[in-house]
């Protein structure tokens, strides 16, 4: 059985007369994102600033590697110190520091690294977060997005083992938003750090996530995959999650994930009831990875909300089409044949206008590689087979590349 | 019983603070550049205070000692009160209303926008990190910057008592020679030491625990805060400087 990097058991914290956290326990593991949702001010910032050590429990333990931290020694703590980073829901960005100096901060103090071995660290993490051009800049003078890339950039460039994120989208518009979510799963899959993030962001954080735990009343009610917390049949989980899931994807304009899933179930009732058949199609952006190094995430994700934009524009009324994953789209196409979904292909292939993708010319490199998979939907086969189906390379259709 | 436990936090905070002056890697940068913050800049506000401290001493001091006719003593009385007592108090209330209050500002504000916090978050330690740069170059500028006030009070005392009132600046200053000795030199510099100690620790420890303030949050934490350093500083120091006093004499 796997163990958890980090184990909270039965946390308690009182402020006051107030009790925030009332025996919360969660199980975090290496290499994954966990994922914090609940109710505001209920606690999971309290919960988060426990792991870091920045608020004292007055009651339970946390465990890393399964060593409580009121048990390790003074040493013990500070190394494990220097492997954890914490972004702030408020950036926390030194006002009276440049964009450059606040990068460079942890490792000019924390590390015995060259000037020459800091400078080039932080030229790296400021042209991977976009930040170039404003390095000698004041937190004052950026934009709320600049700041949270810039608490990203800080947060990462120790190449820390667990990274912790405060509400990192909080106020952000949806480009942004998915921009920075993009960031946090990318860098997880480069770099392989432990992350542990609370969230709004439903449904959007549980594209990035490997689990998810939700507080409630100063407790973990809930902990699983993603899809688990879509699935629950727990009532106060499933009012939660429905309520803050929206009618639209934000970035895309599309039904995000579960309500694409509740469209196919309604679809496959009409093929038992009517005997009416339909199909799947799965656009996959595949290059995101690469395309997100050599244009950035910001870049890429105005180019996923445009994408996303034709493809609805090439699509007839009753078709449904939902956002899968962060660069999945799922397409729900009633009473279409195989061959309607191949010529929709084609269409979709020689209709998407590369110009309009990011509203002005592409950068040199820049291309959108495009996978449809297709699969017919059939009586005695499930959701989760017939999307596997459209996921498997023998299926793939037609691939195409947007410039 | 608060009264205790504030007294105990404030006492740690300063050993933390000048504990870590001597911590390796010595911040030296950051230490010039409080050198600067808190001595360069109070020069001219000290210059000018001095001179009319002087110059008052001066004037006050002739129309005393003509009762007694002995005016030719106002070089020694102008020098002693100021080497001993009014050059290290006046300095140190100067630079607690430029710099204290700033630094009690500047920390209030860090901590309440987490960036207190987020040096935590990085193992690195608050109190080297903020307090123990300024200690250091207060303790190192708060006895030159006396040093400054006491000289240009005395040319201040020469202005209004010799070339005013025309006492001869032989006496004036022979007086000063006479009447000083290196006791009264040293007192002052050790007045002047102490008071750092006092208005640096008292001024980043009231910002350092806005958040912990039972008046007021935020904004206003930090606003309350900045008076209350400035208040208690400028007590602490008349306090000090009399139980000083009481030693040194």
């Amino acid at each position: 059985m796997k163990q958890p990097l980090i184990q909270i058991r039965d946390l308690h914290k009182r402020f006051g007369i107030q009790e925030v956290l009332r025996g919360a326990s969660l199980s975090i593991y290496k290499g994954e994102i966990t994922t914090i949702i609940g109710k505001s001010g209920g606690g999971k910032s309290v919960l988060l600033k426990s792991i870091v050590g920045l608020i004292h429990q007055e009651a339970g333990s946390i465990l890393f590697d399964g060593k409580p931290l009121d048990a390790m020694s003074k040493a013990e703590r500070r190394a494990l110190k220097k492997k954890c980073s914490y972004m702030f829901q408020g950036t926390a960005l030194f006002d009276s520091m440049t964009v450059r100096e606040n990068i460079a901060l942890p490792l000019s103090e924390r590390t015995r690294l060259s000037k020459h071995a800091i400078t080039e660290r932080v030229q790296e993490k400021i042209e991977q977060l976009d930040l170039a051009g404003f390095e000698h800049k004041y937190p004052s003078q950026l934009s709320g997005g600049m700041k949270k890339r810039v608490a990203l950039a800080r947060s990462l460039v120790t190449t820390p083992e667990i990274v912790l994120f405060d509400e990192p989208t909080t106020g952000l518009d949806p480009i942004r938003k998915n921009a920075v979510h993009s960031m946090i799963s990318d860098y997880q899959k480069r770099f392989g750090f432990t992350g542990v993030v609370v969230s709004h962001e439903i449904p959007d954080v549980f594209y990035i996530s490997q689990r998810v735990a939700m507080l409630n009343n100063g407790r973990i009610i809930f902990e699983g995959s993603p899809r688990d917390i879509q699935e629950t049949s727990d009532p106060l989980v499933k009012q939660f999650v429905r309520g803050f899931e929206s009618r639209h994807d934000e970035l895309t304009g599309m039904l995000p994930r579960t309500q694409g899933e509740q469209r196919f179930n309604e679809e496959m009732a009409r093929l038992h009831r009517h005997q009416i058949g339909f199909s799947l199609l799965l656009l996959t952006i595949e290059n995101i990875d690469e395309i997100n190094q050599t244009v950035g995430h910001e870049m890429v994700q105005t180019a996923i909300r445009n994408f996303a934009s034709q493809v609805r524009r090439n699509l007839y009324i009753n078709d449904t089409c939902a956002r899968h994953s962060m660069n999945q789209f799922m397409l729900v196409l009633p009473d279409t044949t195989m061959d309607q979904v191949r010529q929709l292909c084609k269409k979709l292939a020689r209709n998407i206008d590369g110009n309009q993708i990011l509203n002005r010319p592409f950068p040199a490199g820049f291309c959108l590689s495009i996978s449809a998979g297709i699969a017919e939907a059939r009586k005695d086969i499930p959701m989760k087979e017939v999307l596997a189906r459209a996921e498997s390379r023998q299926n793939t259709f037609y691939e195409f590349r947007v410039c | 019983m608060f009264l205790l436990m504030e007294m105990g936090r404030l006492a740690l905070f300063f050993l933390q603070s000048i504990i870590l002056i001597a911590s390796f890697p010595f911040q030296f940068r950051k230490t010039l550049e409080q050198v600067h913050f808190i001595g360069a800049r109070s020069i001219s506000v000290v210059c000018l205070t001095g001179a009319f401290t002087g110059m008052v001493l001066g004037l006050q001091g002739y129309y005393t000692l003509v009762k007694f006719g002995s005016t030719g003593f106002l070089g020694a009385a102008v020098s002693l009160t100021l080497i001993r007592e009014l050059g290290p108090v006046l300095t140190a209330i100067m630079v607690t209303g430029l710099a204290g209050s700033a630094m009690a500002a500047e920390i209030g504000i860090m901590r309440i926008s987490e960036q207190i916090d987020a040096l935590e978050t990085m193992d690195i330690n608050p109190i080297r990190f903020l307090v123990s740069p300024k200690l250091a170059a207060a303790l190192f500028s708060f006895p030159l910057l006396t040093a400054l006030f006491d000289v240009v009070g005395i040319f201040g005392g020469y202005l209004t008592g010799s070339v005013m009132l025309g006492i001869s600046p032989g006496i004036y200053f022979s007086r000063i020679e006479s009447a000083t000795s290196m006791v009264d030199i040293n007192g002052g510099f050790i007045k002047s030491a102490v008071f750092a100690m006092v208005v640096i620790t008292i001024s980043c420890y009231q910002g350092y625990y806005t958040h912990i303030r039972a008046e007021g949050f935020g904004a206003k934490g930090v606003s309350l805060s900045t008076t209350s350093a400035v208040v208690i500083a400028f007590v602490l120091i008349l306090v000090t400087d009399y139980v000083l006093t009481s030693f040194l004499l």
